[in-house]
């Protein structure tokens, strides 16, 4: 049969990135930033996260929490996000990146207020212009592409230096429109956003391999004209590296770009979920093997910088501030009835007076 | 400035606030060199630049969602949907986000956005070209509602959405886009997002209409003064919050109501308004309030539009229905 002459008009490819393997040896050399200081600083923001996470689970367990979603396992995809972006970028999250939040200055009482069911959590006393965490699918993402629209807007038009918005998903919410719409604006207005996707292998339920015919979730940045790899997302450093990097490159006007960190949910989807309705046991204690937190850890005892009483220190004063933080979060007040008109707008038009007043008992 | 027309008056408020406002950004799909495909952003770009006055790639979810972003920065985003019957993907962002997002994060941003879409059928347009949906919008907290009928009112109003503070969707009648001409001062001056205008006073009936059916609803009133009845008729403009006081004080004379809407009647807007007036008002009334309302079907394709659109034949007929009652009723 004849086979049709055809020219190739581009050609693709992905890389992926790793300096640390699973078992804390270096794969090539380290980046400069990777200093013993910053090292021990990323691995003892990575053990809060983790301890952070650990008590909300509990706490969910005994009633003194609603439905949490965890980030175990998953601890140095959000420090090493956190930790690339500048104080003054805005980082635009979905809701399970407790690492990047703790990063962000989003304090430990604000996160067990929100998922305690108390908005005032999302009034962020440091992170004033961060988003509040989004629950709905990948829709952060284009509030994300407005914000770097706005921070580019505001450069551009009204000389303010460059800041960068950092957006953050699951492997799940690169199935959504609301994804790929992000990506292709981005690309098209060329806006100082770097989308970041953890690629957990789980929507819920559904494993990474039932999502898409794609080889990589990196690559459907391709179709949007946009840069992007994948990074060992259990490697703090690989991930740090490469968002930072995309974020240099977005801050000097060089467009968006987008990492996808792969990893594994060690955790149900939420504390309303039973994995292990459709987990592979098998899959769960491979995945073990590879998480962030010990290999860190044995890379920093192995280059002597680490030991067990530096490890009992560090625990101890975490676990110090962690039941400060609980402590807070316990003796908060609730908020009043009436807040919940007090925010709606800016100044609660009259027509909703008489409901107002019957919140309040006034009639 | 000779007069103008409805969607002219769009574009005089949008180009009075783009002059006035660096924060005010206006974006979608063909506003920029098209000028829009009704021509309300007609020639803003070339005045203010391709940076404030943005084509969109097609994407009506992506457009509802970067005006969020835009706006937690400080922006006044105004996003154009090209037709009401394309604004549905949009509605995850309006309603999960633009409405909740002060409340959500207790005041710390806001969402000063305003959603322009032209509504409404009666220009024989393909399908999905005709919708009058404004209910679905009506029922989201923490969003106001506005629908201009004259350019006046469209000129004040949409600078009075620009400088809001809280998300605004503003839908603009299309059918009357170029219906009447009138003198709007570009002044600069807005109206009030919560106070209805009485159009026409009168003493035997009250009706209550918004958008391009207060054109047969005004032709229904003039009508009925041939006969020696005098309606009032007021349009609400501001869907939501809506002033039923103004409503009220009517019905204190007339004791008669009547409303009309082109939207399907079951949920639409005519149910509050006659729930409102039962609620406060239930003792003036004389009558049962008559609903004159799109059926409660598809919006048929345009052959059939007018056989679905309230005229003023029905508007009529629900009207002396209402004087009718009171004649053989009760009172």
């Amino acid at each position: 049969m004849h086979k049709p002459r055809m020219q190739l008009l581009a050609s693709f490819d992905i890389a992926s990135l790793e300096y640390l393997d699973e078992r804390g040896h270096t794969t090539q050399a380290l980046p400069d930033f990777a200093t013993p200081d910053t090292l021990v600083a990323f691995y003892r923001q990575m053990a809060l996260a983790r301890l952070v996470d650990d008590r909300a689970v509990k706490m969910q367990r005994t009633g003194q929490l609603g439905t949490y979603p965890s980030s175990l396992g998953q601890e140095a995809i959000g420090v090493g996000v956190g930790a690339a972006m500048a104080k003054e970028d805005v980082y635009c999250p979905n809701y399970r990146e407790t690492g990047a939040l703790l990063e962000r200055g989003v304090t430990i009482q604000e996160i067990y207020a929100i998922w305690g069911g108390d908005e005032r959590g999302q009034n962020f006393r440091h992170a004033r212009e961060d988003l509040p965490l989004s629950v709905p699918i990948a829709t952060q993402m284009l509030h994300g592409a407005g914000v770097a629209f706005a921070l580019k807007y505001k450069h551009e038009q009204l000389g303010e230096p460059m800041r960068v918005a950092v957006t953050t998903g699951g492997d799940g919410s690169t199935s959504r429109g609301d994804f790929y719409e992000a990506i292709n604006l981005a690309g098209d207005w060329q806006l100082p956003l770097v989308v970041v996707i953890n690629n957990n292998q789980w929507a819920i339920s559904l494993p990474r391999s039932e999502q898409t015919a794609c080889k990589t979730l990196a690559q459907k940045a391709i179709a949007a004209g946009i840069p992007s790899l994948q990074v060992d997302g259990n490697d703090v450093i690989a991930v740090r590296e490469a968002v930072g990097d995309a974020v240099e490159r977005a801050r000097r006007g060089a467009g968006p770009s987008m990492v996808e960190a792969v990893s594994y949910r060690l955790c149900d989807h939420t504390t309303a979920d039973d994995a292990s309705r459709y987990q592979p046991e098998q899959a769960l204690k491979e995945a073990w093997s590879r998480e962030p937190l010990r290999r860190l850890r044995s890379y920093m005892q192995a280059h002597g910088f680490w030991g067990d009483s530096q490890e009992e220190e560090m625990q101890r004063e975490l676990n110090q501030a962690l039941e400060k933080a609980v402590q807070e979060y316990r003796d908060t007040p609730r908020d009043a009835a009436t807040a919940i008109f007090d925010h709606l707008y800016e100044t609660l038009p009259e027509a909703f007076l008489e409901q107002y007043q019957q919140l309040r008992g006034e009639n | 400035m000779g007069e103008i027309t409805l969607v002219e008056a769009i574009t005089q408020a949008l180009a009075f606030e783009l002059q006035a406002d660096q924060r005010v950004v206006v974006f979608g799909e063909d506003v920029g060199v098209n000028g829009g495909v009704f021509r309300a952003t007609e020639g803003l770009q070339d005045r203010f630049g391709s940076a404030r006055v943005l084509d969109t790639p097609l994407a009506e979810t992506m457009i509802a969602g970067i005006a969020i972003g835009m706006a937690a920065q400080g922006l006044r985003p105004v996003a154009e949907f090209q037709f009401m019957g394309f604004i549905y993907p949009a509605l995850d962002h309006i309603l999960s986000h633009a409405g909740r997002y002060r409340n959500r994060t207790r005041g710390r941003l806001s969402c000063p956005i305003v959603y322009r879409a032209p509504y409404g059928g009666g220009i024989h347009a393909p399908e999905h070209h005709s919708e009058s949906t404004e209910a679905l919008f009506a029922h989201i907290p923490g969003l106001r509602l506005v629908v201009p009928s004259s350019p006046a009112r469209a000129y004040g109003l949409l600078l009075a959405a620009i400088r809001n503070p809280d998300p605004v969707v503003f839908l603009e009648p299309k059918r009357i886009y170029r219906a009447a001409r009138q003198e709007v001062p570009d002044s600069g001056d807005a109206l009030p997002l919560d106070r209805a205008f009485v159009l026409r006073e009168g003493t035997d009936v009250t009706l209550i209409s918004w958008g391009a059916s207060l054109k047969e609803t005004l032709q229904a009133a003039e009508q009925l003064a041939e006969e020696g009845i005098e309606a009032e008729v007021i349009d609400p403009a501001t869907l939501k919050p809506l002033d039923i006081h103004t409503v009220i004080d009517s019905l204190e004379k007339t004791h008669r109501c009547v409303v009309i809407h082109e939207a399907a009647r079951f949920c639409g807007l005519g149910a509050e308004v006659v729930a409102q007036i039962n609620e406060y008002a239930f003792d003036l009334l004389h009558a049962p309030v008559q609903r004159v309302t799109g059926y409660d079907t598809v919006m048929p394709y345009f052959q059939l539009e007018d056989e679905y659109l309230p005229g003023a034949p029905r508007i009529l007929a629900a009207v002396r229905k209402a004087l009718d009652y009171a004649n053989g009723g009760a009172v």
